[in-house]
This record gives structure tokens, C-alpha cells and sequence, in this order.
């Protein structure tokens, strides 16, 4: 594999590992405030629907932005409302807000614009474009540093430098500040802050809350970043491999970084060899497709170790009796 | 101590306009159980007033809604004279009130200084909040003797520390009444005076504290006044130098108690249990049993004293066959197969071994289940329970749960509540009636009256007295040295995995016990008649502790 490859790769693992980032750390937030989250998936792709409608309509991909992230943070409080307000199975409350976004932006995208379930192509201002960051062209001729500069760190979209940015502020904000350290202790246990004066559900809805907007701002960038437009279950288990890699990174920020760039490296490789010759037989493309979610299973079956999730994760907050 | 607490009483003696706090015709129910009924009660600043009851009494129901965790259905709340509501428990900490909760409301992966600071930080930022508080605990460490690590992380704590750190939490908070309920109950007897130090401390700086507790000896040694309830209704408010525990065992339970149980003397007839050479390490290596050697003959009750967390756990876990051990353990002269890979309590159950464990929420009931379910657990596949090969008898198994509940008198007795309904005493009589009533030769008691009220305690000892002089053998673990000593009729202390030593009741006293229970020898173990004191039990010096 020569150096121009590997490049490509590592570009492609940035960009793909965005949006894991993302629903990664919308995933955290949550968790970490006791509420499980398995609806990022649907909240992802009704935010990638909707923003891909809107900034089609009209071609402001910030308007398209916006809506994602109001769709996504809808079905947040729907999240809430079901598990915080009136005590739900978080799980069963999660499954659903999959199954209700997996349908609805089929049937609403078929009504807006009858292309089978998908949105026009976005192009021109509907959809984010690459930032060329200053000195990409002094440094150009530089060798290994100016392809490094140039292709690597600079020409993403602003999205992109959002979600890197979100790990250093996710960590000030969990181990720096007042709200993340009731946010941590809401998790762990709940009481604690209930006695201490603190209301529990006022937390779990702020938590609920910033994943809404996490996950808004991962679907947006999917369908007017990544791709130019919404199609059909395009965020293709990706809420899921971000749970993944939740858990590998044991609910910790910097981890989030590290196991979603991974993942999202998995995926590079996976779309850039597809097919690999061994002797007579080719390995077949479904195979390499597949990798990404075999090597999640192997991963979180072998190499997590000891992951301790939030003790008051998953359970309704009722006061004793 | 006595010194400090005459002291402290003389300062309160002078007259204070308005009591700390008063409750006026306080009440809550929870659906059709009246929790609290019409309670009022008058507490003056620094003193520290009791409040003693069975449990179940509505003890804590009373605190936790001064405390704003619960609303209360009417009565109104004064403190300072000041009409007050305290719909939460913001409201009760601006109020001044501070509480230390019978399980403690702490994170246990934050340190003691997150702990303490969680819902008292001074702004959006941890670090001021941090370094003021660390400055605060040094000076309350210091005004009080609560020493912690404010570095420490909490679940690294032992209950004592924990304790203390729930402790500061309320002083951190400017409180100027604390309330405590039921404080000692997971305390060693040394902790639990260190405790009464520093609320002696407490008192003497003006606060006002509220001590609930079931422990007679602890309103006697402490408080200045005591409430005692009973059903939810508060039956007594006496000044404590004026009574007698007898007189509050009365008025808390209604009607009189024998503190001392009454027992024939033994009638010890064969070897039931022999244990010889037993070993236990733990999953971490520790090793928690060291070659201990034992035996338990027929109609006989052999009592293990210790301070909790010296291998008596780990002793009742191998003989009730829930983890596994080296050595020779022979029942009836049949050895037992201690090299278990997964729990074997039906094996056990068959050789003719029962088993009240010490924890009867987490080993002993299933809580959501039912209580007549409960009674037929671990003894469901008895012929005496199935209708046919494949169902169970269940109206079947309901009767006899009936019966069983009204012969131990489990309150209230329906037998299609959930066991988490029933209060701790009421649990424990299940799991009691449970085991008692299959007659095992052999019954393993684990801490059987913790956290239980005192009818409910005599009640339980006159069952295991029962079981002894139908010619059955007993094996009695607790950390209350009262009960070992008026229920055995020998006595063996553990202390760090070991026997420290082994005699007849008759002839222990405390403070030889004590000792051992120390890991000391010393002359006061010398004088107990009978006793084989173990070369491992330190002559004078004390062993290392913990």
C-alpha cells in the first residue's frame, strides 16, 4: 500500500468516523445520565430526512441543519417523555423511535417528492462543502507534510471539525463543570442528587436533550455532507455501531474518539478493497461490507474487558415505595 | 465521654424560646397503610432527641418527610418557630436540615470531595467549588474529629467513613439540625462509639440532632429526650434521664418484653456438623478461612461472635453449600463435598442442613415474589408441593403458607403480598418459618434478628431455642455479642479467618469476648472457665486491625 493510499484511507476513516462520533457522543450524554439510548439510529436518520428536505426546498443546507437537529431533538423528548416523565422501558421507548423514523421518512419522503423514498440530489448551498483551512496551498508542495495538511486535516466540511471539536468539550463539560457533575452522579445514582437538593428529571431531560442535538447534527451531516441527499435507511446501523462503540470506550469521551475513528476505519477499508484476490479465490465484497459489524461483535465479545456502565443506567427514577 | 456529655446536657439545660423544629399533627398514607398518623413533637436546639420504634413504626416516613422527600397529607412543620413547607429537599436544606439516610445517598465512583460538593457547588465551574471545599473539610475535620480523605474514592471507603462523609455532606450544607436514621446499624461496635464522639461533639456546638434507632442502648447512652412510635402513631415523649429501657421497650412494642431469653439448659446429644482443617480463598486470593475446626452436636446452639467481615460469612457460605472450600466438613458422619463449581444448597438441603443466610433480601427471598411462593423455596421440588408429575400444587402450597404465617405471626398476614411489602422483621420470619418448619438436623442462622424490631427478635430467638431443645444442632452467626451470649450454649470467636477461642457460654464474659473478637488474649481471657484461647490470639498487644 503506497503512501497516496494509505492517505486516502485515513481521509476516508475521518470523514466516516464523523457521524459515529457524533451519535458516540450523543450516546454518552445520555448513558451517562442513566437514560439508555438505543433510538440514535432513528434520531440519526429523521434528522438526515429532514434536513435533506428542507435544505433541498430551500437551498440553504443551515436551514436543513436546523431541521435536522428539531427532528431529532422531537423524537429526544418523545425519548424523555416515554422514559423520564412516565417511567417506560427505555429499550422498548428506543426500538420504537427506530421503527417510527425507519418508517416515517420512507412514506413523508415518497409523498414530498414520489423518487422512492428518497430526496433529490442536493447540490450547490444544500449541502456542506469542504473548508480549505489557511496555508493548505503554501504547504502543498511540502512533501509528506503538505499531502498530510492538505488532504488529511484540512478540506472537510465545518460538520466535521464540529464533531472533533465535541470531544475536548464533552470532556470539560462531564469533568470541569457543575452540570456535568450532576450529570455523571444523575447516572450513577440518582438519589445522591435527589437528596442533595437537585432535580433528577430536569438532569435526564438536559441529557436527553443534547443527544437530540448530537444526533441532529450527525443525520444532517450523512445526507448533506457525506452524501448529496437522503435515501432509505441510509444511516445503515450506524446508531448502533456508535453504542459499540459507547461501550468500548466505556462511556468516556477521549475513548468515544479512539473507538469511533476505529470503526470508522473498519468501514474505510471495507469500501476501499473490495475485492481481494487470495490465490484462485477472491474474497467477496458482501464479506468486506460485512467486516466492520463481524469485527464490532469480536470486539465487544473479546476486547472490551471490564466495562462498567452507569450503575443507575436503563432504571426509571422512583423514590422508594 | 461522660465527662463531655455532662457538659453538653448543662448547656442545653438553659431555656430556648422556640424549639429547633416542631411537627404538627403530622400524617401520610401510602394507599390503604396509614405510614403516619396526627404526630406532633416539640425538639429544642442542641439536644439530641431520639425516636425509637419497631420497625415498620413510620419511622423514617416521619424524617423523610421533614427531610422533603416524601409529602406529608396534612400537619404543618415549624422550624425556629418559623412556619416552614419543605416540599424537597432543597427546601429542606435551606431550612438547615441535613440527613444522613439509613442507606447512604452517595456515588460510589466519585471521590468524598464530588460527593460533598454535588448540589452545593458555588458556581458552573468545579474547580472553585473543589479547593473551598477541600479547605471547609480540613476546618470540619478538625472542629468535629471527622477525619476522611477528601481525595478517596467513595466505594474504597469502609461504612464507617462513608458514614461520616454523608455526615459532612449535611455540615457542608450549613446545617444546623442532622438527622440520623437508624446510624449504627451497619457499624462495628468501635465505629459506632466514634460515632456517638462526634455527635456528642455536635450537640455541644449547638446543633440539633434526631437519632432513629431501634437499639434501646443507644437512645439510653446519648439522647437528651426520646419519641417512641408504634403503628404510625407516636405513643410517648419522655425526657430519657427519667425512664428505663424496659419502660420504652414497653411503650414501643405495647406490652412487656424479656430482654433475656429463657432457655432450659442444653441436652447435647451427638456430633451433628464436624469441621475439620476448613480453608476458603476468596476470587481476589484472599484467603478468608484459615484451617478452621469446629463441631456442632445435637440439641445444642454454638454461637459465632466476631466483628463482621472476620470469615464468618465465608464459614455459613461453604456449609450452605454456596461456595467452595477445602478441608473435611462431615454431616451426620457423612463428609460433605465442599469443591463445588456452582451453588449447591439443595444438596445441602437434603443432607439435612437448613439455612437462614444473613442477607434475606438478597439470599434468602425472592422480593418480588410472593410470600406464600417464598415459603416453599429451595424445598419447591418436595413431593408434599406437586399435584402431579408436571404441576405444582398451588392452592396447596398457599395453605400451608397460611398456616405457617399465622403460627410466626408474620404481619400482615396474606400470603399474596410481594416479600418486599413486608417490613425487615416480617421478612425474617418468613425465611424462618421456612427453614425452621422442614426440621433440619442442622440450622445455619445468619444475623437473624438484623435490622428487626424487638417482638419480632424475641420471637425469632424462641424459635431457634425451640429448635435446640427438639434435639437439633444450631449454628449462630451475628455481630450482636447480646445475642450470642443469651442464645448459645457455647461460644466460638472469629477473628481474621481464625477461631480465636472456644468455650462454654456459661462461663464467657464480655469483655473476654471483646477481646478475642480483637484478636487479644490477655487476661481476661484467661479467667473465662473451660475456654481453649487460640496461640494466634495476641497476649496483650492488639493484633493489626482491618
Amino acid at each position: 500500500m503506497d503512501f497516496m493510499t494509505l492517505l486516502q484511507v485515513l481521509e476516508s476513516t475521518i470523514r466516516l468516523a464523523t457521524p459515529l462520533l457524533l451519535a458516540c457522543l450523543a450516546g454518552l450524554y445520555s448513558e451517562r445520565a442513566g437514560i439508555f439510548d438505543i433510538g440514535l439510529e432513528g434520531k440519526m436518520l429523521v434528522a438526515a430526512f429532514f434536513s435533506a428536505a428542507v435544505a433541498y426546498q430551500t437551498g440553504s443546507v443551515w436551514l436543513g441543519l436546523l431541521a435536522g437537529i428539531a427532528s431529532s431533538m422531537a423524537l429526544a423528548a418523545i425519548h424523555g417523555l416515554a422514559s423520564i416523565t412516565f417511567r417506560g422501558n427505555q429499550l422498548i421507548s428506543g426500538v420504537a423511535i427506530n421503527f417510527l423514523a425507519a418508517g416515517m421518512t420512507v412514506l413523508v419522503a415518497q409523498d414530498w417528492f414520489q423518487q422512492g423514498g428518497r430526496t433529490p440530489s442536493l447540490i450547490g448551498g444544500a449541502r456542506f462543502e469542504p473548508i480549505t483551512l489557511p496555508f493548505t496551498e503554501a504547504l502543498a508542495d511540502v512533501p509528506v507534510l503538505g499531502p498530510i495538511y492538505g488532504g488529511l486535516i484540512s478540506s472537510h466540511t465545518i460538520l466535521v471539525y464540529v464533531a472533533f471539536a465535541a470531544v475536548p468539550l464533552t470532556w470539560w463539560i462531564l469533568y470541569r463543570t457543575r452540570f456535568g457533575l450532576r450529570l455523571r452522579a444523575v447516572g450513577e445514582n440518582p438519589e445522591s442528587v435527589d437528596t442533595a437538593g437537585v432535580s433528577v428529571v430536569g438532569l435526564r431531560y438536559a441529557a436527553v436533550a443534547i443527544a437530540g442535538l448530537l444526533c441532529g447534527i450527525a443525520g444532517a451531516y450523512l445526507a448533506t455532507a457525506l452524501q448529496a441527499g437522503f435515501v432509505k435507511d441510509m444511516t445503515a446501523g450506524r446508531g448502533f455501531i456508535a453504542l459499540a462503540a459507547l461501550i468500548f470506550a466505556k462511556w468516556r469521551p477521549w475513548y468515544a474518539l479512539w473507538a469511533t475513528l476505529l470503526f470508522g476505519l473498519l468501514q474505510a477499508i471495507s469500501i476501499r478493497f473490495q475485492n481481494i484476490p487470495v490465490g484462485d479465490f477472491v474474497i467477496p465484497v458482501q464479506f468486506m461490507e460485512a467486516l466492520p459489524y463481524i469485527l464490532t461483535i469480536i470486539i465487544l465479545a473479546g476486547f472490551v474487558g471490564k466495562a462498567i456502565p452507569p450503575r443507575a443506567g436503563g432504571e426509571p427514577y422512583v423514590k422508594e415505595r | 465521654m461522660e465527662g463531655q456529655t455532662e457538659t453538653g446536657r448543662q448547656a442545653t439545660a438553659a431555656p430556648s424560646p422556640e424549639p429547633a423544629i416542631e411537627l404538627r399533627g403530622i400524617s401520610k398514607a401510602f394507599g390503604p397503610v396509614q405510614a403516619n398518623k396526627n404526630i406532633s413533637i416539640r425538639v429544642m436546639p442542641g439536644t439530641i432527641h431520639g425516636i425509637i420504634g419497631e420497625n415498620g413504626a413510620g419511622k423514617s416516613t416521619l424524617m423523610s418527610i421533614l427531610y422533603g422527600f416524601y409529602k406529608a397529607d396534612a400537619g404543618e412543620i415549624f422550624i425556629s418557630g418559623r412556619k416552614t413547607e419543605i416540599p424537597d429537599s432543597l427546601a429542606a436544606i435551606r431550612a438547615g436540615i441535613g440527613m444522613v439516610f439509613q442507606h447512604f445517598k452517595l456515588v460510589q465512583n466519585f471521590t468524598v470531595l464530588e460527593n460533598i460538593i454535588l448540589g452545593a457547588e458555588d458556581g458552573a465551574l468545579l474547580k472553585p467549588s473543589i479547593s473551598k471545599a477541600r479547605k471547609e473539610l480540613r476546618a470540619l475535620a478538625n472542629e468535629y474529629g471527622l477525619n476522611v480523605d477528601p481525595d478517596a474514592v467513595v466505594e474504597e471507603l469502609g461504612v464507617g467513613m462513608q458514614q461520616r462523609v454523608e455526615i459532612l455532606k449535611a455540615l457542608y450544607r450549613q446545617a444546623q439540625i442532622l438527622i440520623l436514621d437508624e446510624p449504627t446499624g451497619v457499624l462495628t461496635p468501635a465505629e459506632a462509639d466514634q460515632l456517638f464522639r462526634i455527635l456528642d461533639r455536635l450537640r455541644a456546638e449547638g446543633k440539633t440532632i434526631i437519632l432513629i434507632t431501634h437499639k434501646l442502648r443507644e437512645i439510653m447512652e446519648i439522647t437528651d429526650t426520646v419519641s417512641v412510635m408504634r403503628r404510625g402513631e407516636m405513643t410517648a415523649t419522655v425526657k430519657t434521664a427519667e425512664t428505663d429501657p424496659e419502660h420504652l421497650a414497653e411503650l414501643m412494642v405495647g406490652r412487656k418484653v424479656l430482654l433475656q431469653v429463657e432457655k432450659a439448659p442444653a441436652r447435647p446429644g451427638a456430633q451433628v456438623l464436624e469441621i475439620e482443617g476448613l480453608s476458603v480463598t476468596d476470587d481476589e486470593g484472599v484467603e478468608r478461612l484459615k484451617d478452621i475446626s469446629l463441631s456442632v452436636r445435637a440439641g445444642e446452639v454454638l454461637g459465632i461472635a466476631g466483628v463482621a467481615g472476620n470469615g464468618q460469612s465465608e464459614l455459613l457460605e461453604v456449609l450452605g453449600g454456596m461456595r467452595a472450600g477445602r478441608g473435611k466438613v462431615r454431616m451426620n458422619g457423612q463428609e460433605i463435598d465442599l469443591a463445588i463449581k456452582y451453588s449447591d444448597g439443595k444438596g445441602r438441603r437434603a443432607r439435612g442442613i437448613g439455612h437462614v443466610p444473613e442477607d434475606r433480601q438478597r439470599e434468602g427471598l425472592i422480593m418480588d415474589f410472593t410470600a406464600w411462593e417464598n415459603m416453599v423455596f429451595g424445598y419447591h421440588d418436595d413431593a408434599e408441593y406437586q399435584s402431579n408429575r408436571f404441576l405444582m400444587d398451588n392452592a396447596g402450597i398457599a395453605r400451608i403458607a397460611q398456616d405457617k404465617m399465622d403460627r410466626f405471626d408474620v404481619r400482615p398476614p396474606n400470603p399474596r403480598l410481594l416479600a418486599k411489602n413486608f417490613s425487615g422483621g416480617n421478612q425474617q420470619k418468613i425465611v424462618v418459618a421456612r427453614e425452621i418448619e422442614r426440621g433440619p438436623d442442622l440450622l445455619l442462622v445468619g444475623q437473624p434478628t438484623r435490622g428487626v424490631d424487638i417482638g419480632a427478635i424475641e420471637f425469632i430467638h424462641k424459635q431457634i431455642i425451640g429448635l435446640r431443645d427438639a434435639g437439633k444442632a444450631v449454628l449462630l452467626v451475628s455481630v450482636e455479642l447480646d445475642e450470642i451470649m443469651s442464645l448459645s450454649d457455647r461460644i466460638a470467636v472469629m477473628f481474621d479467618g481464625q477461631i480465636m477461642g472456644e468455650g462454654p457460654a456459661d462461663s464467657a464474659n464480655q469483655i473476654g469476648l471483646g477481646c478475642l473478637m480483637a484478636g487479644m488474649g490477655g487476661a481476661d481471657t484467661q479467667a473465662m472457665d473451660g475456654w481453649r484461647i487460640s496461640e494466634a490470639a495476641a497476649p496483650e498487644t492488639p493484633a493489626q486491625e482491618g
